[in-house]
Parts: structure tokens; sequence; C-alpha cells
């Protein structure tokens, strides 16, 4: 099954999600409405000739100020049929919420995790959303493009 | 008592007295130096090179360094690899659970200054001395098994000229209340 038809496939079942596409990335990406994320890969992975049963990886993304967006990308699998395919969401910079797909594939769990972690994104839904990689008391999102790291960490200086 | 005697009654086979004369700060030194156990764990990369120096090619065995699991057994931390601020509070607990006397030795560039995360590394301590005093520093990225061997010798020359007469912590606060 190729890319094109995997589009026409959700376009078909649900109309109005696929924003655009993107044939640069590796594997290619369809960029999809935010709102229907999870409607969307609920689809890829239940449909007869895709099942992708295989979520890669789940990646957070901030682009900046200028843009204004955030976005999550999804890197997935399949393994019966050997597809590839990436989704990408864009989301409201200042108030980054996207739906959880740990109901759909559990590894995402820790994936989303990260990404609240690093960059602060939503995940609504998500049975455990705390830090993973840094402490709990840890403020600011570091991979944000305008992170400014704290002065003190329990009273230890931060900066060199 | 004449030599014969002695052995009939089954005392020394050299027929010596068995008394040797020493100050007792040459005799606490030279035991605390000649087993310095090292509490064991690694942080990085560094850590690798620790394991190595402990392996046979190396054998730091030979100067009676033991890597021990506990803080309570060891007498000296070698704090090998990057200290990242969520580690940072675990290494001091580790310092402070420590019986006396207690030495650091901070291997590797990473615990000496926050090594190449020194400008962009945000949750990296910038040199564990921030944290816990350090007695040896061990620079390297990482240091060779030889570099942590000398790092080991040169702790060894340090507790060689204390005294429990004068403890170094004493001294720095004297001088502390004379000021």
């Amino acid at each position: 099954m190729q890319f094109e038809e995997i589009k026409s496939l959700i376009e078909k079942e649900l109309s109005g999600s696929v924003l655009g596409e993107d044939l640069i990335s590796t594997p290619k990406a369809l960029l999809i409405d935010s709102s229907q994320i999870k409607s969307v890969c609920e689809f890829l992975h239940t449909h007869e000739k895709t099942y992708f049963d295989s979520l890669s990886c789940l990646t957070g993304l901030d682009n900046g100020e200028e843009a204004n967006t955030m976005e999550v990308i999804y890197h997935m699998y399949s393994i019966p049929f050997d597809l590839h395919l990436t989704l990408r969401v864009a989301l409201d910079r200042s108030k980054p919420t996207v739906d959880s797909v740990t109901d759909i594939w559990k590894t995402a769990d820790w994936h989303e995790r990260e990404a609240y972690d690093l960059l602060g994104i939503q995940f609504k839904g998500h049975p455990d959303l705390r830090r993973i990689l840094l402490p709990d008391d840890w403020e600011g999102y570091p991979l944000r493009k305008d992170y400014v790291e704290q002065e003190k960490y329990h009273e230890v200086k931060v900066k060199y | 008592m004449k030599q014969e005697e002695n052995i009939s009654l089954g005392g020394l086979k050299t027929g010596e007295g068995g008394i040797i004369i020493s100050k007792l700060d040459d005799l606490l030194n030279w035991s605390r130096l000649s087993s310095l156990w090292p509490v064991g764990f690694g942080l990085a990369c560094c850590a690798i090179e620790f394991m190595s120096t402990a392996s046979s090619a190396y054998d730091l065995d030979r100067f009676g360094v033991i890597p021990r699991n506990s803080p309570r057994q060891a007498d000296v931390m070698i704090v090998s690899g990057t200290v990242t601020f969520k580690m940072a509070d675990r290494v001091k607990r580790l310092y402070e659970q420590m019986a006396d006397p207690k030495y650091v030795i901070s291997m590797g560039s990473c615990a000496n200054c926050g090594g190449p995360y020194w400008e962009h590394g945000y949750h990296v301590l910038k040199g564990v001395d921030r944290v816990i005093p350090v007695d040896v520093y061990v620079p390297g990225c990482p240091p060779r098994p030889e570099a942590l061997i000398g790092g080991f010798l040169k702790l060894q020359e340090k507790i060689r000229t204390e005294s429990i007469m004068r403890p170094k912590a004493l001294e720095k606060l004297m001088k502390k209340d004379a000021v």
C-alpha cells in the first residue's frame, strides 16, 4: 500500500482530518487536524489494510515564537504489511494540548511523558502525566525555544 | 629467657620479642591509606574506566581498594561521571551516610566542573564540589585507569600527612573564629 492510498483511506473515513502532507520527511508525513488525531490513529491501528500496530516514536517539537506552534510527531509502523508513516499535528504554542494515544499504543505512555517533561505539551487522557527525566520540582520546560534555566536548584547555582 | 627455653615453651619462632614502636598517627594513617574502600556507583562513561581499573589488567586490589556496595562500609567516594541535579541530591545523601573519616575523589571533567555540559547542560551540576567536599580531582574525559590510580596515590599521600591531633576540619573552624 502506497502513501497516497493511505491518505485517501483516511480522507474517506474521516473527512477534513488531513490538512496537508510533507513528502520530504522520511517516512512521508501527513499533517493531521489536532482535534482528530486520536480517531485517525485509532482508524490506522484497526483498519485491516493498514494495521499500524507499532508506534515507533512520538516526538514533541517547538517551532519557536515566530511560527507560534508546537508539534507532536507520530512515527508508526505496520508489522504485518511493512508500512511506515509519519503523522504530524500542529498545536497552539501558548496552550499545547492534544489527545493522548496511550489507549491505542501502550508505548505512547513514556513518550508522551517525555514530550510533557521537556516541552510542556499536555496529553488529555494520559493515565500518569508526570515528568519522566527531570526532577518533579523542576521549573520550566527545557526544550522550549524561549527556555531560561532557573537560577538555583535546591540552593545550588545552576549556571557554570 | 634463653632461646632454647623459649622454643620449648612454644614461643616465637624468631626467639625475639614482638614489639614494633611507631607513632599512633603513622599507624592510623597507614591502615587508612592501605584499605581505601570506595562506595561503588557509576554515573557515566568514567564508571567504565573505573571498572577497567578494578579489573585484573590494572588490579586496583593491590592498593587495598575494594569497591563496597554500601556507603556505610566505604571510606572513599569516587564520583565517576556526570552529576545531574537529580543525582546531586542522591550523591550528597550517600556522602552523608558514609562514616568518618571519609574522602572524595572527583573523577573526570564532568564531576570536576561540568565537562562538556558546562555551558548548555541546564540539568548538569557544574562540579560535584558544589555539594560535597572533594579531596582529589582526576582530570580526563574519561581519565585512563592509570590516571585514576594516580588519584588514589595522591589521596594516599594526603592521608599520610594527617594527624589525629590536628584534624583539618577543626583547623579550618579555628581559623574562621579568629577572623
